[in-house]
């Protein structure tokens, strides 16, 4: 008989293994079962609610011309919902789209699927379904939270709200957040954290206190589950004080009538922890997201345990915890367009298993969606994770030089620069960009290198090649220069080891400024000499390559289109870039401001600088840039770095860079 | 505003921070209240629940002799009751009674494995044609060695039977069933733990066990994506015997003699014949090896490989190639796996919806390369297009998922329930860096606590915090001189003089911000990174009590640029650190040098976290050491900082005449060359006890943008700056 007591004791001697190699591997030589057959077995056992990408999805047609999106056109008359439309607009504004269905790879739907809806679909590229994906943010309600669409999805897969774990498919279906009607398309706001106030727990027990809205001391649990007005639906009537959410450090997001809430989103910008109380729900983006980095994941079941939960964290996770919500706010949720992206990536993910990101790309800063995989899978060839892995950029740098003149003497400043850039001791490689309309110089006009120099001659003689992610740069830095700079070896050294301190940033000399004209209601530009930057040209700067492959592929056509059209303000774009990268200012080294030529006008394109519509046409760009990225991503700094002993009165034997002092 | 001063003497040697609000008193009622009509009705409970079965458990059994024969025998009557089949819509919070856990202060569940026994059916015929595994009983008694194991089954969270399920093939399904039914605690297989590794038989080789069981989890090798059960099953590693009886040494990562090697012996033809054409392709980058056909099989067979007619030994011939193909076979999981990563050889997975081991927390993209079986003939462009640094990092990888989480079936057991313990507290669950990070990664990378990007807002303003003695004089002109930076915020004197009180509150400096003073109970200078409750702001300027010489320009721009950079020491007079060849340590410098690497806290400004980790968190023997020798508590902070966060201090402005800032701790010692000395051995010590040399050295220092320009003064935002 059974003896409760009895307890486990670790067996002595001669045993058998569980596994003998002569059966259990001749086994595995079922020859009788064609891998092939076995895979279409699978699509054909494994659909409906069993559907994964192996068998519901046609991977096929993503091989021709890789990840596109088509858009079904809208039909006339079909009303559409604003939150829907938004989602199509910000596929259509994606780089994803295609406006040709046989190029496509994934469908969207153009009916209102976001609302429950009836819907027959008798579309002529349906195929059952198959590559479809359907956006829904509002089936399912409470007490059985079931998903009836109102029509048969077939292979189609879902990005949904508050969608339940017993339903979702894992790597078939997204689940994506509940937004509100008001969650703007584009730009989004950063969170509210502003300070990482030690202690941040000024008020832990907040949504404890008699006042607060979600309370479990006065009303249990089951009962906030059947209000169903409490709490978790209808925002714009019930929506929490900024500052009531701000001051508190965790948030309740008990479920409400569907399982996801409209609180998870608004307290994830508010740097409140949110306290999950939803059993069963898939939260949102869980395929990539480690919510435990940014929220508590708690069991309703134990819901009485929750008080002393959240007291038992301590102070350092907490900080880490309030900074993370902010992380993933801004880098997957502050948008539509964030979110369809997020979508739309992690779709792109399954299809190039190989080729796709790390849990750590989609977890750390900048997130998922700035972080390309298609540059690199490779960690330490982005600028983003060298702490984190232990690492440090490569210690050179490779200069492109921007050429639009002819050369016509060697005394050509072009000449001077690429003799002083290739003496520095970090200097890799030079790259002449011969982006001017007379044919390349003969070899020997240039002068002779120590570092390998190569010319390259721009194919369409465009601004934006200067920027292209070319594979002959073999450092992690790229020192990006106008023909006519002025720099010498020790401006270009002493550049290159600040950059090292700050390899996701640019580091350069020329530096300008952007301000709000209140009585034009639009953004200036300023090359006057002011107290703060926001920008630094990228006519004499250092930043990572990485950021040219950015500024290839992250941004629209329509922007970098625009920019070769004026032949300008390419460098105003990076920096909108990079700042939108890291939400940190570009840095300026030295006191040097006159890092040009005096404008002597040897051709049209060369004066540029000296034309007034050059400068009104910056104005344009900075409106246009900042329209598109929906938010001005530019920051201000205050400070300029100078080499350690500048102008500080000691001789001059003893300054590594002296020759810095002589402007 | 008049000055305010305060006295808090004494307040804050003795104990931490108030980390708790206090609980209001009618909620304390409350609480009392709620908790002893939850704690009766636990009482209640468990009397009713336990009391029957504590008078059995007298009659203790133990299997003394260790043997498998010792065990009792139990027949399974042939009518005994059959568990369900698993439910595919499984999950923690719905078929895992989670009550059965609790709240438990270290976070960790506790585990009970079932007293080993025999069955047998009807006739007498065991259920298993093996029995208890070597490698079963090596799981389970890995399991009783842990810190999850209890053998008190009233308070176990997770149950583990005793029936070695490990290998479907020697079992006899519907018997087995029947005796994990049997067990006394099954009670529908909720919170069961069962571990298999080869799931499925003849001929279409399920992707699971094939035994009914209820709600119990599985933690089993070779899921696919329509049997795991996401959140509720573990997919584990299928073991390779391979891993305990041969020692491979671990390997520098980079370039191999082969790219690509197949070594698995069990290879479908058309796979085989997909493989030779890729062979035929690419030459002698790949090598394609199957079993060697004149040696007999067994044991022997297993360590030997061939290709055309030569022998290679295995798995040793996995370490000379960079990629090693991991095919699915009849079954997903595949042992080579194991030996693969064993090996540092990164593993090419072509094995369709499989569930790759420990993938709820292993990131295997930073270890393996997983190619669709569609796209075999692909494989060598796929793996030639990963850059080589990648390529080495994976290797490593790969290894040190073998050593943590692979090598032995104590590792597989524990591992699978830590995931286990993650998913029921997951508020104390383990981070990615400690599940995905090798220790060589963990030891030179950095997580900075602050790592948001953000610039706070001028606003709030900074605390200045001004360690004093008894040079009143000398302080007050501090204050007078502090208290004319627009973003001084408040003003926080640290009276580190127990034999005299401070002066008079009448007698301090006018100032327009709140003053306060605390005294302390003994003079030290860990006393001045405090993390008073007094500091309301992030920013805090230490500031010693005879630093006179900075102006308010320079303060304000410290103050500024610590907003830019609020994870960093951002301060005046530099330091630099030097490695001594001749002494071969480690040598303070002081002098003019193009290089810093610390910043004095005798004004310097820093994020109040910086305050708390100094005094609760700072490594070995250091902060007793400081206040031991009254020296060093800024080279303390530099070596804090740096190592937590990576990243230089800021020097901002430039080189005035401090005097002597390196002697203000203790009056009248002056900056002669024993006190060099010693702060050069400061030095060696901390950077002893912290392991490592964590200062990094820069050559810039922040100044205003238009420092030196050639500007109207009065239109600078900070004109007087390095006036000396």
């Amino acid at each position: 008989g059974y003896h409760p007591g009895a307890r486990w004791r670790r067996l002595q001697g001669y045993l058998q293994s569980f596994s003998t190699f002569e059966k259990d591997r001749s086994d595995d030589l079922s020859e009788h079962i064609s891998p092939r057959q076995k895979r279409d077995t699978n699509s054909f056992l494994y659909t409906g609610k069993r559907c994964r990408m192996e068998s519901c999805f046609d991977f096929s047609l993503c091989e021709r011309n890789g990840f596109k999106v088509y858009v079904y056109p809208q039909q006339k008359g079909e009303k559409i919902s604003e939150s829907y439309q938004n989602i199509l607009t910000s596929i259509e504004g994606s780089r994803f789209y295609t406006p040709d269905p046989a190029q496509a790879c994934l469908f969207v739907l153009s009916l209102d699927t976001l609302d429950r809806d009836q819907l027959s679909p008798h579309l002529p590229l349906w195929n059952e379904g198959k590559n479809h994906i359907i956006f829904n943010l509002y089936s399912g309600t409470w007490p059985d939270y079931t998903e009836d669409l109102g029509f048969d999805i077939g292979f189609a897969m879902l990005a949904k709200a508050s969608i339940s774990t017993e339903n979702f498919r894992p790597q078939f279906d997204v689940s994506i957040p509940l937004f509100s009607k008001e969650h703007p398309r584009t730009g989004g706001e950063r969170g509210y954290l502003r300070h990482n106030t030690i202690p941040p727990y000024r008020n832990v027990l907040r949504f404890m206190e008699p006042k607060g809205k979600i309370r479990i001391s006065k009303r249990s649990f089951a009962e906030i589950i059947e209000d169903q007005h409490c709490s978790s639906e209808s925002p714009p009537t019930d929506k929490y004080s900024e500052e009531m959410l701000y001051n508190s450090t965790f948030c309740l997001v008990p479920r409400g009538r569907r399982l996801g809430s409209f609180r998870f989103l608004e307290a994830l910008q508010a740097a409140c922890v949110p306290v999950m109380l939803s059993n069963g729900w898939e939260l949102p983006f869980s395929e990539i997201i480690d919510w435990n980095t940014a929220a508590v994941i708690g069991d309703e079941r134990l819901l009485l345990q929750i008080p002393s939960t959240v007291r038992s964290i301590h102070q350092d996770k907490i900080l880490s915890l309030r900074q993370q919500t902010q992380l993933l706010w801004e880098a997957y949720f502050n948008s539509v367009e964030k979110i369809v992206l997020t979508t739309l990536e992690i779709i792109q993910d399954r299809v190039l298993e190989h080729n796709s990101r790390s849990s750590l790309m989609w977890n750390s800063l900048p997130g998922g969606l700035f972080t390309l995989p298609r540059y690199s899978t490779h960690l330490g060839d982005f600028p983003f994770f060298y702490a984190k892995l232990g690492i440090k950029p490569y210690p050179k740098f490779t200069a492109i030089i921007h050429v639009v003149t002819p050369l016509v003497s060697q005394s050509q400043p072009v000449m001077k620069l690429l003799v002083a850039v290739a003496k520095s001791q970090y200097c890799a490689q030079v790259i002449v960009l011969w982006n001017c309309d007379k044919p390349l110089p003969a070899k020997h006009r240039w002068p002779a290198t120590s570092v390998p120099f190569i010319v390259i001659e721009g194919e369409s003689k465009v601004i934006s090649s200067r920027f292209l992610p070319y594979d002959t740069i073999p450092t992690d830095a790229v020192l990006s220069l106008d023909e006519d700079t002025v720099l010498s070896t020790t401006e270009v050294d002493f550049a290159f080891t600040v950059w090292q301190s700050f390899p996701d940033r640019i580091v350069g000399y020329p530096a300008r400024s952007h301000f709000w004209d209140s009585s034009k209601e639009r953004w200036g530009y300023t090359s006057k000499w002011t107290n703060d930057y926001s920008m630094v040209l990228t006519g004499a700067a250092i930043y990572h390559k990485y950021y040219h492959y950015l500024y290839t592929t992250y941004l629209p056509a329509s922007l970098r289109t625009m920019v070769d059209q004026m032949s300008n303000c390419e460098d105003i774009l990076m920096n909108f870039l990079v700042s939108s990268v890291t939400k940190l200012p570009p840095i300026k080294v030295t006191q040097k401001k006159q890092y040009k030529e005096t404008m002597m006008g040897q051709s049209s394109r060369a004066s540029r600088w000296a034309d007034p519509d050059h400068f009104a046409q910056r104005q344009t760009c900075m409106n246009k840039f900042a329209n598109w990225f929906g938010t001005m991503p530019l920051v201000h700094s205050q400070m300029r770095l100078d080499p350690v002993l500048f102008k500080d009165q000691v001789s001059i034997l003893r300054k590594k860079y002296r020759e810095i002092e002589r402007l | 505003r008049g000055a305010s001063v305060m006295y808090a003497s004494g307040k804050y040697s003795s104990r931490g921070p108030a980390l708790i609000p206090r609980m209001k008193t009618k909620h304390r009622i409350y609480y009392i209240a709620l908790f002893s009509v939850v704690l009766l009705g636990l009482i209640a409970t468990g009397m009713f629940q336990f009391w029957p079965h504590s008078i059995e458990s007298s009659a203790e059994w133990t299997l003394e002799k260790g043997s498998v024969h010792d065990a009792p025998l139990i027949r399974l009557p042939a009518s005994s009751p059959i568990p369900e089949r698993g439910d595919l819509s499984c999950r923690m919070h719905t078929c895992f009674d989670v009550y059965r856990c609790g709240y438990n202060p270290k976070n960790k569940i506790k585990v009970y494995i079932y007293a080993l026994q025999r069955f047998v059916d009807e006739f007498g015929v065991p259920i298993s044609s093996t029995g208890l595994s070597r490698e079963y009983n090596d799981l389970l008694s890995a399991i009783s060695d842990s810190d999850f194991y209890t053998d008190d089954v009233t308070r176990a969270c997770l149950f583990i039977p005793s029936i070695d399920v490990l290998n479907q093939n020697s079992l006899r399904i519907r018997e087995t069933a029947q005796a994990l039914a049997m067990l006394p605690r099954w009670d529908k297989g909720m919170n069961h733990l069962l571990f298999n590794m080869l799931p499925g038989g003849p001929p279409d080789y399920n992707t699971a066990l094939d035994v009914p069981r209820d709600r119990a989890l599985l933690a089993g090798g070779g899921f696919s994506t329509w049997t795991y059960r996401q959140g509720y099953d573990v997919s584990i590693p299928v073991y390779s015997p391979l891993s305990a009886d041969v020692l491979l040494p671990e390997r520098h990562p980079g370039p191999r003699r082969y790219f690509i090697l197949s070594s698995q012996t069990a290879i479908h033809r058309e796979y085989r014949a997909e493989l030779e054409r890729l062979k035929e392709e690419n030459g002698e980058a790949l090598l394609l090896l199957d079993k060697c056909s004149n040696l007999s099989q067994g044991a022997a067979s297993a360590r030997k490989r061939c290709c055309k007619g030569q022998v290679y030994d295995y798995p040793q011939i996995l370490q000379e190639s960079s990629f090693c193909v991991v095919l699915r076979g009849a079954r997903l999981g595949q042992a080579a796996l194991s030996d693969v990563l064993q090996a540092g050889c990164v593993p090419v997975i072509l094995a369709d919806s499989y569930i790759l081991p420990f993938s709820e927390v292993l990131d295997w993209k930073r270890a393996s390369v997983v190619i669709p079986e569609e796209k075999l003939s692909e494989m060598y462009t796929i793996l030639k297009s990963i850059p080589h640094r990648q390529v080495e990092e994976m290797q490593r990888q790969a290894r040190w998922f073998w050593e943590a989480y692979f090598s032995s079936m104590k590792a597989i057991g524990l591992t699978t329930l830590q995931i286990i313990n993650d998913r029921i507290y997951p508020y104390a669950a383990r981070t990615y860096e400690q599940w995905n990070n090798p220790p060589v990664v963990k030891w030179s990378s950095v997580n900075s606590p602050l790592f948001l990007p953000l610039i706070p807002p001028r606003a709030p303003g900074f605390t200045a915090v001004v360690l004093t003695y008894d040079r009143i004089e000398s302080l007050f002109r501090v204050i007078t001189e502090i208290s004319k930076v627009p973003s001084l915020a408040k003003l926080l004197i640290v009276w580190n003089n127990q034999n005299k009180s401070p002066p008079e509150e009448s007698l301090w400096p006018k100032v327009g911000v709140p003053l306060k003073v605390v005294r302390t109970k003994e003079n030290k200078l860990s006393n001045r990174f405090f993390p008073y409750d007094e500091i309301e702001t992030e920013a805090v300027l230490a500031i010693d009590d005879d630093i006179i010489m900075l102006t308010s320009d320079e303060l304000q721009f410290g103050y500024e640029v610590w907003r830019e950079f609020p994870d960093r020491l951002v301060g005046y007079p530099g330091r630099l650190h030097l490695w001594d060849h001749e002494m071969g340590k480690w040598k303070y410098e002081s002098e003019w040098t193009n290089e810093v690497s610390m910043v004095l806290t005798g004004a310097a400004f820093y994020h109040k976290y910086f305050n708390y980790l100094y005094t609760y968190k700072m490594p070995g023997d250091i902060k007793n050491w400081v206040d031991a020798h009254m020296n060093c508590e800024d080279i303390a902070m530099n070596f804090l900082v740096a190592n937590i966060t990576g990243k230089a201090p800021i020097k901002v402005t430039p080189r005035k005449k401090f005097k002597c800032p390196e002697c203000t701790a203790i009056d009248g010692l002056s900056l002669d060359q024993t006190h060099m000395v010693e702060r050069s051995e400061c030095i060696n010590k901390f950077a002893s006890v912290f392991g490592t040399m964590p200062l990094k050295v820069v050559e810039h220092r922040a100044d205003p943008v238009l420092y030196k320009d050639d500007f109207p003064e009065k239109l600078k935002s900070f004109p007087n700056i390095g006036s000396l």
